[in-house]
C-alpha cells in the first residue's frame, strides 16, 4: 500500500512532490498579491478620505464574510464569462476558461488581502505616536518617514499576524483544486481515483501539507525573531 | 440586471439555509464540548495525556479542511468491510455524518487552543482567592476559573463560529445540498454562475453578520463588571452610601 505513494516504478511520490511544489508556488503567489492588496486596503482604511475608508471596510467585510470556496468559484466563473464575452467579439465560439494558476493566485490574493489589511492596520496603530512626531520634528518628508520609521516597525508588529495569514493561504490553496489546477489536493484526488486507494493518498497529502506548514512556519518565526533583534523584551 | 431571476434564485437558495445552520450548530456544539474536555485535559500537564492531544491539534490545524473531509468520506470508505463489521457503516456511508465528523474534529482542534488561551488568562489571584475560600478544585473550576476563561475566550470563539459557517460550504463538494450545493445545482441548470454565486455569498454574509452581532451582544451582557456603571446604578450606590 505504501509503495503507491513511494518513489518506486509505480509510485506516485514524484507526482505528489511536484504537486506540493505547485501548492507552495500557488500559495506564495497568492500571499504576495495579498500583500499588495492588503497594504493598499490598510492605507485606505487609515486615510482621511471617507470614500476610501468605506471602500476598504466593505472589501474586508465582504471577503472575510463570504466562504473562500465561493470567492474562488465567483472569480473563476466571473472571469471566464468576461473572457468568453470578449473572445466572442473576436469571433471565438464556446467557453473560454481562465488559466487555473493565475485565477487561483488572484483569488487567494483577494481573500488574504482582506485579512492582511487588518494585520497591517493593527500593526500601524501599534507604532508609538511619539516616533512619528520625532520623525516629523527631524524634518523627514512623508516618504522618508514611511521608509525609515513606519514600514520597518509596521512589519515588525505585523509578523505574527502575517504568519497566521500565510497558514490560512496555504490551507485555502487546497480549494483551488475545484477549478482544475493540479496542485497537491487535486493530485491526491487523481491518484485516489485511478488506484482506488483514497485513504493513503489523502493521508500523504495531509502529511505534505503539514510539512509545508511546519517548515514555512519555522521560517516565519525566524523572520519574526530577526525583526525583533535589538529590542528589549520582558 | 434580471431582478426576477435574482429573487427566484435567492428564494431557492434559502432552502439550503437550514442544512447550513444544522451543520454549523451541530459541529460547533459538539466541537465545543470536545474542545472544553481537551483543554481541561491539557491542564493536567501529564505527558501521556498532553502529547496525543498536541498531535491531534497540530494535525487538524495544519491541514486543509477539504483534506480532512475527503479523508473521512472517501478515505475511510475504503475500509468498508472493517467498518461494516463494527456496525458503523450506516454512519460513514452518509455524507452528512462524515461532514459533521470532519467539521467537529476540525473546530475542536481550534477550539481547544482558544479555550486554553482563556484558561491561561485567568488571573492567578482569582484562583488563589477561590482556594482561600476553601473551594475544592472542581468547585473552583465551575464557579471561578471556567466562567472567567470562557468569557475571555468568547471573542475568538465567535470568529471560530464564523469560520465554521464558511467551512460548511465545503460539504457541497461531497454532495450535500447546503447553500453552496444548491447554488451549484441552479448553475448546472441555468449557466448563470456569477449571479447565483453572488446571491449565495450575500446569504452567507448576512448569516455571518448576524452571528458576529449576537456574539457582540453576548460579550456585552457578560461583561457588566468591565463597564462604567450606568446612571441608575451610580445613583443607587450613592443612595446606599448615605
Amino acid at each position: 500500500m505504501f509503495n503507491l505513494v513511494g518513489f518506486g516504478p509505480d509510485g506516485w511520490g514524484p507526482a505528489l512532490l511536484q504537486a506540493a511544489l505547485m501548492t507552495l508556488a500557488l500559495s506564495t503567489a497568492g500571499f504576495l498579491s495579498g500583500v499588495a492588496l492588503g497594504v493598499l486596503a490598510a492605507f485606505a482604511r487609515l486615510s482621511g478620505d471617507r470614500f476610501a475608508r468605506g471602500a476598504a471596510f466593505a472589501y474586508g467585510a465582504l471577503f472575510r464574510g463570504v466562504p473562500d470556496l465561493l470567492t474562488i468559484y465567483l472569480l473563476y466563473f466571473g472571469g471566464s464569462v468576461a473572457l468568453t464575452t470578449i473572445a466572442g467579439w473576436f469571433g471565438a465560439r464556446g467557453f473560454v476558461g481562465l488559466p487555473g494558476f493565475a485565477t487561483g493566485a488572484v483569488a487567494l490574493g483577494v481573500i488574504s488581502g482582506a485579512y492582511q489589511a487588518e494585520v497591517y492596520r493593527g500593526a500601524f496603530l501599534a507604532i508609538h505616536r511619539g516616533e512619528l512626531e520625532a520623525a516629523r520634528a527631524y524634518g523627514m518628508s512623508g516618504l522618508t518617514m514611511l521608509r525609515r520609521i513606519v514600514a520597518p516597525q509596521t512589519l515588525r508588529y505585523a509578523m505574527p499576524g502575517l504568519g497566521n495569514v500565510w497558514q490560512l493561504v496555504l490551507k485555502d490553496s487546497a480549494l483551488v483544486s475545484v477549478i482544475g489546477l493540479v496542485e497537491l489536493m487535486r493530485q491526491a484526488q487523481i491518484g485516489a481515483g485511478s488506484t482506488r486507494e483514497p485513504f493513503i493518498f489523502f493521508c500523504a497529502a495531509a502529511v505534505l501539507y503539514l510539512s509545508i506548514a511546519a517548515t514555512t512556519g519555522a521560517l516565519f518565526r525566524r523572520v519574526e525573531r530577526h525583526s525583533h533583534r535589538g529590542l528589549r523584551t520582558a | 440586471m434580471d431582478v426576477g431571476f435574482l429573487v427566484d434564485t435567492l428564494s431557492q437558495l434559502m432552502r439550503g439555509v437550514p442544512l447550513t445552520l444544522q451543520l454549523t450548530a451541530t459541529s460547533v456544539s459538539l466541537g465545543f464540548i470536545l474542545a472544553l474536555a481537551l483543554a481541561l485535559a491539557l491542564e493536567t500537564r501529564r505527558p501521556s495525556i498532553v502529547w496525543p492531544i498536541r498531535g491531534y491539534i497540530t494535525a487538524f490545524r495544519g491541514t486543509p479542511l477539504l483534506v480532512q473531509i475527503f479523508l473521512i468520506y472517501y478515505g475511510l470508505g475504503q475500509f468498508r468491510p472493517t467498518i461494516q463489521a463494527l456496525g458503523l457503516w450506516g454512519f460513514f456511508r452518509a455524507p452528512f455524518w462524515c461532514a459533521i465528523l470532519a467539521l467537529t474534529l476540525n473546530t475542536a482542534a481550534y477550539g481547544t487552543e482558544i479555550i486554553r488561551g482563556g484558561l491561561q488568562s485567568v488571573p492567578y489571584g482569582q484562583i488563589e482567592a477561590a482556594r482561600a475560600c476553601g473551594m475544592s478544585r472542581s468547585l473552583a473550576y465551575r464557579r471561578v476559573i471556567l466562567p472567567i476563561a470562557l468569557r475571555q475566550a468568547l471573542p475568538s470563539y465567535g470568529n471560530e463560529i464564523i469560520l465554521m459557517i464558511k467551512g460548511t460550504s465545503l460539504t457541497s463538494i461531497i454532495t450535500l445540498l447546503d447553500i453552496t450545493g444548491i447554488a451549484q445545482q441552479i448553475i448546472s441548470q441555468t449557466y448563470r454562475a456569477v449571479e447565483v454565486f453572488a446571491c449565495a455569498g450575500a446569504i452567507y454574509l448576512a448569516m455571518n453578520y448576524l452571528v458576529a452581532h449576537l456574539v457582540a451582544v453576548l460579550e456585552h451582557r457578560l461583561s457588566p463588571h468591565l463597564r462604567a456603571p450606568g446612571i441608575e446604578t451610580a445613583v443607587a450606590i450613592e443612595g446606599a452610601l448615605h
